[in-house]
Formats: C-alpha cells, sequence, structure tokens
C-alpha cells in the first residue's frame, strides 16, 4: 500500500484521504504480525502458546473486516487526474481472494499452534506467517504493477524463512534454499518484464496498461510482447506451473508440514490471482498469445502432476506429502483451464478458477489437517502409515476420505464434482475442446491414486487379520489429540460437507463477473 | 390406479432417493437400544433389510398411485432449484419408461439385503457393507428418476464408490484388479459423457431434460448433435456395456460377490441404456439418426461375441467360471437391448426397455443361483463342477436344478417367458427401422441377431446338461443342501414376474409404449 500512484502529476492534488476500511484486511493482518514480533518479547517462555491465539485472533479480525465491504464497489489510492485509475480495488473478486488468503492462513495457524510450542522458534513463525498472509491479502487488490510486485514478494519472502524454519533440520535448510533460488529468478524476470511493458506503454496501472497496449509504437512493439511473456513467465514461477515446477515437492517435504499446507493453498492462490489480473486486466490485446501458451502449459501440468503422483511408492518415506504435492502440481492445470478460455471467450471464465480454488483450499488444508494429524505418530508420513486408520480413528479417516474424493471429483465430494464441471463447461463453452478431453484423462489418473490412498485408509490395520472381529485386535493406544488440530479438521470437513449440499455457495463466483 | 395426491406422490419419489442415503449414514451409527438384535453385525443387517423394505415398499404405492392412463405424462414431479450457478435444478419426475427400473432397483436391492441378512459375503465388518448397498442403491434410483442432466451425471456417478469397494472388499479372487478395472473404465467413460452434456447444455441454453426432449434437438445443429452423442454414447456405452468397451465387465462379474453381480447385471447397466433412452434419442435426434446404424452395428457384434464367448467358456475342457460365462451373457443381451435402440422406431425401442427389464429380472436370478452353487460346491469352475458326466443338480438338488434349468430357459428367450418378448421386438424393429435408416443394413443386423439367438440357446442349453444333467449320485458324495427357506424366498420374487411378464406382456408394454411414443416424437404428441 507503500506506493503512491507513480505517475501521478505535479500539478495534481498530491493529497488523498485513504478509504481505511477497504484496506483494512491486509492492514489488519500486518498489524498484528507487528504485535506479535514485539509481544514476543515480552511474554515468558511457558505462556507462548499466547502469541499463537494472539495471530489467530488477528487473522479473525482481518477476515471479519470483509464484511463490511461486501458490497464490493470501494476502491482507494487512485489518480486524481486523467483515467483516475485506483492502485487498490476491493471489488469482489478481491474480497473472494482475499477471504480465501485469509482463512488458508487462519487454518495454517490452528495446525501449526501445538509444534509453535515445542519445534519452532514461536514469536518469528507467527511474525512471518502473518507478514506472508498480509501481502498475499494485498495481493488481490493491487492494480498496478508496482503494487503487485511489492505485494507478491511481501507474500513470498516470510514463505522462504518458514519453509527453512525448522531447527537444525538439513532437509528444511535445502528446502529454503531451493524454494528461494527458484523465486527468486521467478521474481528477476517478472521485474524485467514489468519494467519493458511500463517502457512500452507508459504507465504501471493494469487498466491503462491495456488501453495503451492497443497502441504501442511500431518500434516498441517487440520489447511490449517480450515484456508479456516475460511477466507471465514470472507468475508462471509462482504457481509451480510445468516447466517451472521442480521446486515444489522437495520444498514440501522439507518444510513443516502446515506449511506446506499453507503454501499448497496460499502460495497457489497467490500466483494465480497475479496471472489473473495482468492476463485479463492488462494483457487482454495479447490474448491470441497467451490463450493458446496458457491452455498448453495447462494440460502439460496436470499431466506431468497426476503422472508424477502415479508414481510415488507409498511406502517411501514422505510419500503421502510428496503425493499431496505432486497432486497440488496436477490440480494447477485444472485451475489454468479457465484463465486460458477467458482468452477466448471473455472474463467470465474466471468465476470457474476462483470457485475451484474455493474448494481446493477448502479440502486441501483439509487433507493437510489429517496429514498433521497422522504425522504426530508417524513422523515419516507414508501413505501405507494411513492403513487402517479407520479403526482407530474413524472421524478422522471419514473426513480424510472425503476429502480425497472431493480433490477426485467424485460423489460423496460432490463440492469437487462441481468445481470440476465449471471448469470442464468453461472449456467447453470456450471450445476448448481437446484441453477438456486432456483433464477428463487426468480426472481418471488423479482418481486412481486418490482412490487408492482412500482404499488404504479403510482396509484392515497392519499385523490384525482382515476378518478378525475388532475385539481380537490389540487396542492401539491412542494418543491425545491437539484441540487446534481437531478443530481445524472439523471446520474444513463442515465447510466441505456445507458446500456439498449446497455448492452455489462457491459456484456462483463461477456465474457472474467478478470484476 | 389408486388415487393419490400429487404432493404425497412427490413425496414418496423423493424418499425413494433420500431414504436409502440416510439409511446408509443411520447404518454407520450405532444401533440404538431397543433396536440392537442378537449381535451389531445382525442388527446393521437388519437395519438394511428394513430400509431396502421401505424404499420397495414406497416404489410400490408409486406405481398404484401412477396414473396408468398417461404414461407419457412426467408424474411426481419435484422441480427445485439447486445450482442457479449452473442451472442445476433438483427435477425429479416418473414416467412410463422411468417406472418400471425404479421398481426393479427397488426390488433387486431388498432382494440382496434379504438375502445378506442369511448369507453374508465374506469380508469385513457388515456395517459398511450395508452403507454402501444403500448408498448404491440411491445412486441407481436417482438415475431413473432425475430429470436434470447434471443431476444425471451425479447419480451416474455415486455409483461407482461403492460398487468399487463391495468388489474390492467382498469379492473373491482377483477382486483387486477387477475392481480397478471397473471404477478406471466406467469413470473414463463418464467423464466423456460429461464433456457430451457439457456441450447439449452450453449449446441449447437448458440442462432441464423435459425441456430438451420437448425442443427435440431443433436448437442444436446436427454437428454439434453428432459430437455430443459420440460423447455421450461412449460413456453410456462403457456402462451397459457395449462390445468392444466390455471388458471390464466379465472380471467384475467374477470377482464381485453374488449380490454385487445381482445388482450390476440386474440395474447398473441399465443406467447405460436408460441414458440412451431418455437422452440420445429425443435431445439429439440428428446426431443419433448419422450413428445409430454404427450402434446397431456394434450391438450385433456384441450379440455374436457375447453368445461366442459364453460357447467356448461352456466347453468340456475349457474351465470355464459360470458367472463369467453368465457376465458374457450380458453383453449379448445388451446387444439386443442396444439394437432396438439403434432401431429408433417405437417398436424398436419398446423392445429394448422390455428386454431391460427382462434381464434385470433373469441375470439377477441367474446370478443368484450360480451364487448359491459356488457357495455349496466352492467353486463355479464349470469343469470342476460337471466331473465327467455332470453335475447332476437335478438328482442332487432338485429344486436348485429346477430353477437354475427354468432361469437358463428364460434366458434363451423361450415363449411365454420375459426372455422372449423383448429381443423379437428389437428384431421386429431392426426389420423396419425408422425412416432414413438403411434398410438393407438393418435387415442384415436382424439376420445376425436372430442367429445369436441360436447361439445363445445353444450355449445355455450346454451349461443345463452340464450342471443339471450327469449320472446318478454315489451314495458316498456328501449331501448337497436344496434350496433354503431364505433363498426361495429371495428368488420367487424373480421367477414370478418373469412368469408374469411372458404371459402378460402389456403390464409392462403398456407404460412404456405410449412414453416411447412422445419421446420419439418429441414435443409433437
Amino acid at each position: 500500500m507503500t506506493v503512491a500512484a507513480p505517475s501521478a502529476p505535479a500539478a495534481g492534488d498530491l493529497v488523498q484521504s485513504v478509504d481505511w476500511a477497504a484496506i483494512a484486511p491486509p492492514t489488519i493482518a500486518a498489524v498484528a504480525a507487528l504485535v506479535v514480533l514485539v509481544a514476543d518479547l515480552f511474554v515468558p517462555k511457558r505462556r507462548v502458546k499466547l502469541l499463537g491465539w494472539g495471530a489467530i485472533a488477528g487473522l479473525v479480525v482481518a477476515v471479519a473486516a470483509l464484511v463490511p465491504l461486501r458490497e464490493g464497489d470501494r476502491s482507494t489510492f487512485c489518480l486524481t487526474t486523467g483515467s483516475g485509475a485506483c492502485s487498490y480495488t476491493a471489488d469482489h473478486f478481491t474480497l473472494v481472494i482475499q477471504f480465501l488468503v485469509l482463512g488458508g492462513a487462519l487454518v495454517t495457524a490452528l495446525l501449526s499452534l501445538h509444534d509453535t510450542e515445542e519445534d519452532l522458534p514461536a514469536g518469528e513463525f507467527w511474525f512471518l506467517l502473518l507478514s506472508s498472509a498480509a501481502g498475499a491479502a494485498l495481493l488481490p487488490a493491487s492494480r498496478d504493477l508496482a503494487t503487485l510486485v511489492v505485494a507478491l514478494e511481501v507474500a513470498s519472502l516470510p514463505a522462504f524463512a518458514l519453509v527453512g524454519l525448522k531447527r537444525g533440520d538439513r532437509m528444511s535448510g535445502e528446502a529454503a534454499l531451493k524454494f528461494f533460488l527458484s523465486s527468486v529468478t521467478a521474481t528477476a524476470v517478472m521485474l524485467l518484464g514489468v519494467s519493458f511493458v511500463y517502457a512500452a506503454t507508459g504507465t504501471l496501472h493494469l487498466t491503462e496498461i491495456a488501453q495503451n497496449l492497443d497502441d504501442v509504437p511500431a518500434r516498441l512493439e517487440m520489447l511490449a510482447e517480450a515484456g508479456v511473456a516475460l511477466t507471465l513467465v514470472g507468475f508462471a514461477f509462482k504457481t509451480a506451473v510445468v516447466p517451472f515446477h521442480f521446486w515444489v515437492p522437495d520444498t514440501y517435504v522439507g518444510a513443516p508440514l502446515p506449511i506446506a499446507a499453507y503454501l499448497s493453498v496460499v502460495g497457489k492462490a497467490v500466483g494465480f490471482t497475479g496471472l489473473i489480473l495482468v492476463t485479463v486486466i492488462a494483457f487482454p490485446t495479447y490474448a491470441d498469445v497467451w490463450g493458446p501458451a496458457l491452455a498448453v502449459l495447462a494440460a502439460l501440468t496436470m499431466t506431468v502432476g497426476n503422472v508424477a503422483a502415479l508414481r510415488q511408492v507409498p511406502t517411501r518415506a514422505w510419500s503421502a506429502v510428496r503425493l499431496l504435492a505432486w497432486s497440488s502440481v496436477g490440480q494447477a492445470g485444472y485451475l489454468l483451464v479457465p484463465i486460458a478460455a477467458a482468452a477466448y471467450s471473455g472474463d467470465d471464465q474466471i468465476g470457474a478458477t476462483v470457485a475451484y480454488a474455493l474448494m481446493y483450499a477448502v479440502v486441501n488444508l483439509g487433507a493437510f489437517a489429517v496429514a498433521a494429524l497422522v504425522a504426530r505418530t508417524h513422523p515419516s508420513n507414508r501413505i501405507s502409515d494411513y492403513r487402517g486408520l479407520y479403526a482407530t480413528r474413524p472421524g478422522a479417516a471419514l473426513a480424510m476420505g472425503f476429502f480425497l474424493l472431493c480433490l477426485a471429483g467424485l460423489p460423496p465430494g460432490i463440492i469437487g464434482l462441481f468445481a470440476k464441471v465449471t471448469v470442464f463447461s468453461a472449456a467447453v463453452d470456450a471450445g476448448l475442446g481437446w484441453l477438456a478431453v486432456v483433464m477428463g484423462v487426468n480426472v481418471v489418473i488423479a482418481l486412481y491414486y486418490y482412490l487408492q490412498w482412500t482404499a488404504v485408509l479403510f482396509r484392515a490395520p497392519e499385523g490384525a487379520p482382515g476378518e478378525g472381529t475388532p475385539a481380537d485386535r490389540p487396542v492401539p493406544v491412542k494418543q491425545p489429540v491437539p484441540v487446534a488440530v481437531t478443530l481445524a479438521i472439523v471446520v474444513t470437513a463442515a465447510a466441505g460437507v456445507v458446500l456439498s449440499g449446497y455448492p452455489q455457495f462457491v459456484l456462483r463466483f463461477a456465474a457472474d463477473t467478478l470484476f | 390406479m389408486i388415487d393419490i395426491s400429487e404432493s404425497v406422490m412427490q413425496f414418496l419419489l423423493a424418499f425413494l432417493v433420500v431414504a436409502p442415503l440416510a439409511g446408509a449414514a443411520a447404518a454407520l451409527l450405532p444401533a440404538p437400544p431397543g433396536l440392537r438384535g442378537t449381535s451389531p453385525d445382525q442388527a446393521v443387517l437388519r437395519h438394511g433389510v428394513t430400509v431396502t423394505g421401505a424404499v420397495l415398499a414406497a416404489a410400490i404405492v408409486l406405481t398404484l398411485g401412477f396414473d396408468h392412463d398417461r404414461p407419457s405424462r412426467m408424474q411426481a414431479t419435484t422441480d427445485i432449484g439447486w445450482i442457479p450457478a449452473l442451472d442445476v435444478r433438483i427435477h425429479l419426475g416418473v414416467d412410463g419408461i422411468s417406472l418400471p427400473l425404479l421398481v426393479l432397483t427397488a426390488l433387486l436391492t431388498f432382494l440382496c439385503a434379504l438375502y445378506s441378512y442369511f448369507n453374508m459375503p465374506a469380508g469385513p465388518s457388515p456395517k459398511a457393507f450395508v452403507a454402501l448397498l444403500l448408498v448404491l442403491e440411491s445412486g441407481t434410483l436417482a438415475t431413473f428418476a432425475v430429470l436434470d442432466l447434471l443431476l444425471f451425471f451425479l447419480a451416474f456417478e455415486m455409483v461407482l464408490i461403492p460398487m468399487y469397494f463391495l468388489i474390492a472388499r467382498w469379492g473373491g479372487e482377483g477382486r483387486r484388479p477387477a475392481a480397478w478395472r471397473f471404477i478406471l473404465y466406467t469413470l473414463l467413460g463418464s467423464v466423456v459423457m460429461l464433456l457430451g452434456l457439457l456441450l447439449i447444455g452450453l449449446k441449447a441454453g437448458t440442462f432441464d431434460m423435459v425441456a430438451l426432449a420437448t425442443d427435440n434437438g431443433r436448437d442444436i445443429t446436427t454437428s454439434v448433435q453428432v459430437i455430443a452423442v459420440l460423447a455421450i454414447g461412449i460413456g453410456l456405452a462403457v456402462k451397459t456395456p457395449m462390445w468392444p468397451l466390455h471388458s471390464w465387465l466379465p472380471d467384475a462379474h467374477t470377482a464381485a460377490p453374488t449380490v454385487g453381480s445381482v445388482l450390476l447385471a440386474g440395474v447398473l447397466l441399465k443406467m447405460g441404456t436408460y441414458g440412451f433412452v431418455r437422452i440420445a434419442l429425443p435431445i439429439t435426434p440428428d446426431g443419433m439418426h448419422t450413428l445409430a446404424p454404427y450402434l446397431a452395428a456394434f450391438a450385433t457384434a456384441g450379440i455374436i461375441y457375447g453368445s461366442l464367448a459364453c460357447l467356448s467358456l461352456a466347453r468340456t475342457g475349457a474351465r470355464g467360471d459360470l458367472k463369467r460365462l453368465i457376465a458374457y451373457s450380458s453383453v449379448g443381451h445388451m446387444g439386443f437391448v442396444l439394437l432396438g435402440i439403434a432401431t429408433m422406431t417405437p417398436t424398436g425401442v419398446n423392445g429394448a426397455l422390455f428386454a431391460n427389464i427382462a434381464h434385470g429380472l433373469i441375470t439377477g436370478l441367474l446370478f443368484f443361483l450360480v451364487g448359491a452353487i459356488k457357495d455349496r460346491y466352492g467353486t463355479a469352475d464349470l469343469d470342476t463342477l460337471a466331473g465327467a458326466t455332470g453335475a447332476a443338480l437335478y438328482g442332487r438338488a432338485p429344486r436348485l436344478g429346477g430353477l437354475l434349468a427354468f432361469a437358463a430357459v428364460a434366458s434363451l428367450g423361450l415363449p411365454g417367458l420375459a426372455g422372449f418378448w423383448g429381443e423379437m421386438l428389437a428384431l421386429f424393429g431392426a426389420f423396419r427401422p425408422a425412416e432414413g435408416l438403411s434398410r438393407p443394413a438393418f435387415l442384415t443386423f436382424m439376420a445376425v441377431g436372430a442367429f445369436g439367438t441360436l447361439l445363445t440357446a445353444a450355449y445355455l442349453l450346454v451349461v443345463v446338461r452340464r450342471v443339471c444333467m450327469g449320472a446318478k449320485p454315489a451314495p458316498d458324495q456328501p449331501v448337497l443342501p436344496d434350496v433354503q427357506r431364505y433363498e426361495f424366498a429371495a428368488w420367487s420374487p424373480l421367477a414370478v414376474l418373469t412368469v408374469v411378464a411372458g404371459l402378460w406382456p402389456a403390464v409392462l408394454l403398456g407404460l412404456t409404449d405410449p412414453a416411447v411414443q412422445k419421446l420419439l416424437a418429441g414435443g409433437k404428441s
């Protein structure tokens, strides 16, 4: 929010009032981050849990701050002259993504509450998480390239540190380094692209770029095209689109589990939001270029992600997280489909991405929450560790089965099914029949590994005879589950069930224009 | 027949779809006091019988309240919005085409629940078994009751997970690969079908089947219709199954537990043919017109292929599995159904719908009987069963042998039993196909199909000879228990209905014919 309109003329009125309510959600998260960091100095070691609850409270307030904005008609930091373009807009698109991001951060916070008491440095952890969430919440509202890049960096830089936060863990450090290097490359490429676009159009505001790109002088055309391409490549990196996906599995495995959940949902949402903003708002002129390119990337991404997820060996260490990581690459492919379709048939298709992202956020966070639960007794988190989960924790097993089938898109995961239907329908509507068929094949591949995992949950536990009565089996010793983790599972499962009963809650975004 | 108010009818139809789902959820909870029974297992199996019984009762009352004078009208309709964003409405209704299928589903599921109460297949806890059975029932009933394309797709997908687990958990040898093959094949088919459904919905602007059927494809260009029918047809043909997309079926049937096979053959396959009649024929008639000769050709190939496969399995020394044999015979019988649909004439489509029901009754009975034989002998391998001269079921368990012979004869299409009318009408339809379809081609299909009935008779008679007849059993052979009382209860309704439908086909044809006439004519009649 620090970026004022860069091209404001000197003659204009430089003092403008700020609509504080509109910028409240990211601001509250940022302020909460600072408060927690300072409070860490004064809170005694044994009361460290207070920091966590403080951070959660901050996120809840930030989510609540979205409610007064629900009309979706606020904007601030506007140019006082000329087109009157604004740098910060709280339209429906912004609000939905902010809700997704802050809600995702909230579930992540619930999942990490217990870890911060033992393995992770509490003050730093909460500060980093909240800062990253603040950046991620700022990003969907930004309507100029400078704010966009700043928001993206505010969201990403703390994430590197979060990934590497496990003390004395070699893999964690390596994961952070990989993530950092690939991300910095992406930023550098993107900044180059942004500067080219600025050079060609003379503005950073997305709507003005869209107008100016129409009549770029012939000698600058090459520059503008290169700028557009490089900017998109930068965002493709962030969203882990094939071929820029290689950092994902190692980063997820090395990161603390809740942070992997955070990256898979909020990190993805950030990348996609940026991609949507630049493609649909700033570069509609080049739709004939980025449309086919995104369609091909979507097909590649889902195929590579799903095939790699299919090849995970269930008995290998961390196979569960690896599978979730690769499947998130596959899901990113589905998310790209409506954006590609928007190039052919208008912005309305973007809603399908938003609806799918909401569904994916709920069920993927839920799946990670159950994974965090299982990781407490089986630290290496292999898929085979989930065998017989139904016998020991029926509730968690049923929830996990539900989440996995939602991700696969089969009943009883009705919301997953209809979210996929909206994506399919965007593709069919745009005439991208071949992409729809590729996606169909991918859905079948994905079903194979999701269902295999689901079947493992309900198999008889290892060592117990398959047909024995429950009384014959040794009673497993149950460890108490932290309240926050249970709460996270219950919240996500309840959200999934409610959405399955009334999918309109998320699918309504697929029906109207969000901008 | 009896006058029931429309709102009660609406409730009954909604009850049919929702009650099994609620029952499935209840099956997972511990039994309330007073309903605990002798053991938790017994209590939950009894719960299954109660719920499916209630659903069957509701289906029968629905049939009684159905206005039999106007079976072409959608009755007991409910139409409420559900997902405005996708234009999905909860639109339920029943007409002469779907009513017999609804009753068949409710009946077969009830009989399966009853049979499992006394003879639970070996496997993990019956709790999950009952819950899955009920979800399966809800999914199939919903498929026949919904009138919205996307809801149809949802119901179509709903049966996959329960059936997968029924095969993979309670099945016999080779159940895992068979279950995988079943679910991957059908899912791939249904995803392709979804694309076709979306194409229709987006081009025509609505997903409502009644509106689309009334429109009769006038808003959709022929090329779009051809693509849509191709996509939808592939999905439905996998489920039906149509040769050459049938290869999941024999494995799934061989590995599935008895009740799984009964439901798979009795109702799940019908979802495919029902889709052809309800969606492909009225909504995209031009596309169907283009593709009908190919469908008929594949159907005829299926008839011959199924019978030849059965003949080779029935040979001495082929080590043919009886369940596999009946599965292949399903491929042949469904070929007749598809041939009837492909003629696009009222005669052919009526025949197809009749053959649908007849196949559900007869093949359901056959799978029950083969399951019972497998229980008694420990194998369904024809060579092991028959030994040197034959299994001599007539001598060792006369009632079981008699029933098997009855079901086999019904299956081969003996006049006077249910199997006869459907196949005959389908062949009649092929004799004079709809206008614009190549008559010589269909005459060829008819002749080949008629030859298929001969082959069918041949292998079924071979099976009867090898299983039912044989040398007089030696006195030292263990005594085989004959038909038990519960088996009798589960099987006799099927046998009785087979005879009734054979002797009085007008019961069914009177229901389906007006509805078919209306479907083929679009909104005109």
